[in-house]
């Protein structure tokens, strides 16, 4: 994939070339225009469609680079070209500004989301609008000379949307291709489970959202002097968002080169129109589109075509012989056994309230490392509860955490995946847009601290083989049964590498035959090093594989031992079965 | 930035009046949104296009004499199998909340196109003889066809409110949209009620457009300039209650009208959105 990035510069340098033909000034302008909305669609694309996060603010961050520039040309004298990376600058902290306050909201995702940037764009163009920025009758750039970059004013402003375009492609396929952008399509399909996984989704968000921002920001500050006359209610509308949608959603949003052939798509249909004079039947033609975009093409023409050019892939990996069961990778040192009491996890007091409602009412509970811990209780005793509050989905309402002597407590899910604690959900969440092999290769970029993508892969397919799942490397999680969905939970838990794992309800819903399996792969799970957290139903499991088990009852800490005394105890019988009504009088 | 200064007593006043006419506009337009968006979970934004399309109806009618209010019995009907059809094809693709917000945008192009190859992109204003009319209480003044338009988004609103509370259709609806498999599963027929709503909600855009068409000028391309202040009366009110738009709408409406007489028209948008960008942040929950 590495020719890739040679193809774009090759494109960029041929095309530099073109206002050597000597053509019309309008061809160069359609060019322009081309460009410009390759540069605004794509770094659109960096933030919404990468992430999911729709922006409908787009218009907002482009119009902060247009003003910018304006003023500094206007009312400042700055010559052109110094005041673009102004542009990108005020778009990008503007663009920051809104997103760390935005992103810290848990339920501001999806429509929220897009409504909230659209009015973000209203905002910001009633505030220029009223203030001397604008002041209501637009800014006037026409005393401002055009560089003389090209051999004509219109080639000029073509060279400069050139270079913006090349160095936005390159940025967008750099993104796709990276560890950075795997992190931006886990969040895209499942940001909670991403963040469990080790990506640190706030900043990831609010960094994809500066480039968007400073690219646009700069094809914005371009576009002042090409416009040369620059009026707010022009800028700020929903006509800059909605047409970098189209042209994404068009070309396909979950690639990086996908709104560039919206973008040429749209804008020369647009163009075929207006210079036939029939810019209303355009706008009907641009709605139809769209809808038939959506209805037949819901990933877009490129993600379209490639379906039906790919051939069927092979599933990776065939090399590794599949009878090497043992552990991968060497796993994280556990020094076994050597200390018999080592407290790798150690909780104490720990709380956690909804609303009044207290899941967890103070527990202390210690893991030691290198045993598997059975955490036992009736259901609604807080034992998911436990496990969310431990990875770090939850902040807990008092208590503390310590893993290795560290104190974790109140830290982001993300840095505690990173100190070496997995969690698998008891719904299995996989990335539901990776494929199996992907899904793996997350967990081992983010957890693990691989670096490149293509190592990471490797190491997924060895966590696959662990599991038996390395036949379906390259099927998507769709596919998967529900047993080997379990199965991909627990691939993808281990390829961090973990000291600890948190296993909320592997076995249920499997068949006694696949329990068995299951069963069988955790004690491989802990030979290879890890130290488990089991919570479970199935007692024929918690009795062969629990050095020791705990019980919760109403958010409290009920008993701890081993499994077959904890068991016995009228009180942990009472608590699943009831009380007995029609007890025999005690001798 | 022209002053600050506190207009009269009586000025206020008339202007918290004319907030509460144009939030009553601003509630009958939400109605169907957020019935759509809370019990349906599809947003329309075509709504804003068919509330225009019915505003343009309507001025034809009037000009061939067909008095605005007597159009309304035309209007709505063939609003309801509009919408209806509507939610028939989205329904037929399994179109996502996400994707109905982007289906309903390309619709909302069209028929604007429509609007403007038919009726030109020039301001157009009703004459009806309601317009001319106003009646004087306490003091302040008070148009006929805004006066109108509140008696039909309280009497409509309530009317809803009604239906969603008291009968087994507003109880299916509520459930289904509270989850649809559980509700078909204990026998709610929730494709015909999808129907039945979709199709109520753009007969509601409908005579919120009529209103619009008795009371403002109208421009194709205005349909825009209505979609932030109604989203943020849709959510403010919160998502699929009948009354909620009509209450939000009022509010938001009032405190345009005030910012517009403290400082100058050109501020009054910042105030819904100011509004919907607070509710967004601080209160999350309030629209999921």
């Amino acid at each position: 994939m590495k020719r890739t990035p040679l193809v774009i510069v090759a494109a960029g340098v041929l095309l530099a070339f073109v206002p050597m033909l000597g053509l019309p000034a309008f061809v160069d302008s359609l060019l322009y225009l081309m460009l410009h909305w390759i540069v605004l669609a794509t770094s659109w694309n960096i933030l919404s469609g990468y992430t999911g996060y729709f922006s409908f603010g787009h218009g907002a961050f482009f119009g902060a680079g247009l003003y910018t520039t304006s003023t500094l040309l206007a009312r400042y004298e700055w010559p052109f070209l110094w005041t673009l990376p102004a542009a990108a600058l005020v778009a990008a902290l503007l663009g920051v500004a809104l997103g760390a306050v935005v992103f810290r909201v848990k339920s501001v995702r999806g429509e929220l989301f897009a409504l909230l940037t659209l009015a973000i764009t209203f905002v910001i163009g009633t505030i220029v609008v009223n203030t001397p920025i604008d002041g209501g009758q637009g800014v006037s750039l026409s005393a401002v000379p055009v560089p003389a970059i090209g051999p004509t004013p219109s080639s000029t402003f073509y060279l400069l949307a050139l270079a913006c375009a090349t160095a936005t492609l390159l940025i967008a396929w750099a993104i796709f291709v990276s560890k950075f952008g795997a992190g931006l399509f886990a969040i895209h399909d499942d940001e909670d489970a991403a963040e469990v996984m080790g990506v640190p989704t706030y900043r990831y968000k609010l960094v994809a959202l500066a480039i968007s921002c400073a690219l646009a920001g700069v094809a914005g500050g371009i576009h002042a002097l090409f416009l040369s006359y620059v009026t707010a209610g022009e800028v700020f509308t929903i006509t800059v968002p909605l047409t970098v949608v189209l042209m994404s959603v068009l070309g396909g949003s979950r690639h990086w080169a996908g709104p560039a052939v919206g973008a040429v798509a749209i804008t020369a249909l647009l163009y075929s129109f207006t210079a036939a004079d029939h810019a209303v039947a355009g706008k009907a033609m641009i709605g139809a589109i769209l809808i038939a975009a959506i209805l037949f093409m819901p990933d877009g023409i490129l993600l379209r075509l490639r379906r039906l050019l790919a051939k069927p892939v092979p599933s990776p990996g065939p090399a590794h012989a599949p009878s090497t069961l043992v552990a991968p990778v060497a796993a994280a040192p556990a020094p076994a056994a050597a200390a018999p009491a080592d407290v790798l996890l150690r909780v104490r007091g720990l709380q956690k309230s909804f609303r009044g409602v207290r899941a967890l009412a103070g527990v202390d509970v210690d893991v030691r490392r290198g045993e598997i811990l059975g955490l036992l209780g009736p259901n609604g005793s807080g034992k998911s509860t436990f496990i969310n509050v431990v990875s770090g989905h939850f902040a807990p309402s008092a208590g503390a955490i310590e893993f290795e002597g560290r104190d974790l407590t109140h830290h982001a899910a993300h840095r505690i995946a990173a100190a070496g604690i997995a969690r698998t959900y008891q719904i299995p969440r996989p990335f539901a847009h990776l494929s199996v092999l992907d899904n793996v290769a997350l967990a081992t970029l983010f957890g693990g601290a691989v670096r490149d993508v293509a190592q990471a892969r490797q190491q997924a397919l060895r966590w696959l083989e662990f599991t038996g799942l390395q036949a379906k490397a390259g099927a998507r999680p769709d596919d998967l049964n529900l047993h080997q969905r379990k199965f991909l939970e627990l691939a993808r838990a281990l390829a961090s590498r973990p000291r600890l794992v948190l296993l909320d309800e592997v076995l249920c819903g499997l068949t006694p035959g696949e329990i068995d399996d299951a069963v069988a792969l955790i004690r491989r799970i802990r030979d290879q090093g890890s130290t488990i957290v089991f919570v479970e139903h199935v007692m024929r499991a918690v009795m062969a594989l629990t050095d020791r088990i705990v019980v919760f009852h109403h958010g409290e800490l009920l008993a701890e031992g081993s499994a077959s005394d904890v068991m016995q105890r009228p009180a942990v019988m009472t608590a699943y079965l009831g009380h007995a009504h029609a007890q025999p009088a005690p001798a | 930035m022209s002053g600050f200064a506190l207009p009269s007593a009586s000025l206020l006043a008339q202007s918290v009046l004319s907030g509460v006419f144009v939030g009553a506009l601003y509630g009958l337009m939400g109605l169907g949104l957020s019935l759509s968006w809370g019990l349906l979970r599809l947003i329309n934004l075509a709504h804003f296009a068919f509330a225009f399309l019915a505003a343009y109806l309507c001025y034809q009618l009037a000009r061939w004499g067909v008095d605005p209010l007597l159009s309304l019995l035309g209007i709505v009907p063939a609003f309801f199998a509009l919408g209806a059809g509507l939610h028939w094809v989205m329904a037929r693709f399994k179109v996502t909340p996400f994707n109905s917000l982007l289906l309903t945008f390309g619709l909302m192009g069209i028929v604007e196109s429509i609007i403007q190859s038919i009726w030109t992109a020039d301001f157009r204003q009703l004459e009806s003889t309601y317009a001319q009319h106003k009646f004087k209480v306490a003091g302040l003044f008070v148009p006929v066809p805004e006066f109108i338009t509140l008696l039909l988004a309280v009497g409509i609103s309530l009317a809803v409110w009604a239906v969603l509370r008291f009968t087994d259709l507003g109880r299916a609806l509520r459930g289904a949209a509270e989850d649809a498999a559980i509700a078909s599963a204990f026998g709610v027929n929730q494709s015909r009620n999808a129907l039945l709503l979709a199709g109520t909600c753009t007969a509601l855009a409908s005579i919120a457009g009529v209103c619009m068409a008795l009371s403002f000028t109208l421009a194709p391309s205005q349909m825009y300039a209505w979609i932030g202040v109604v989203f943020a009366a849709v959510m403010l009110g919160g998502l699929g209650r009948a009354l909620g738009p009509l209450v939000a709408g009022t509010l938001i409406g009032v405190s345009e009208a005030i910012t517009m007489a403290v400082t100058a028209p050109s501020w009054a948008p910042i105030v819904s959105f100011t509004l919907l960008i607070m509710i967004l942040v601080l209160r999350p929950g309030r629209v999921t």
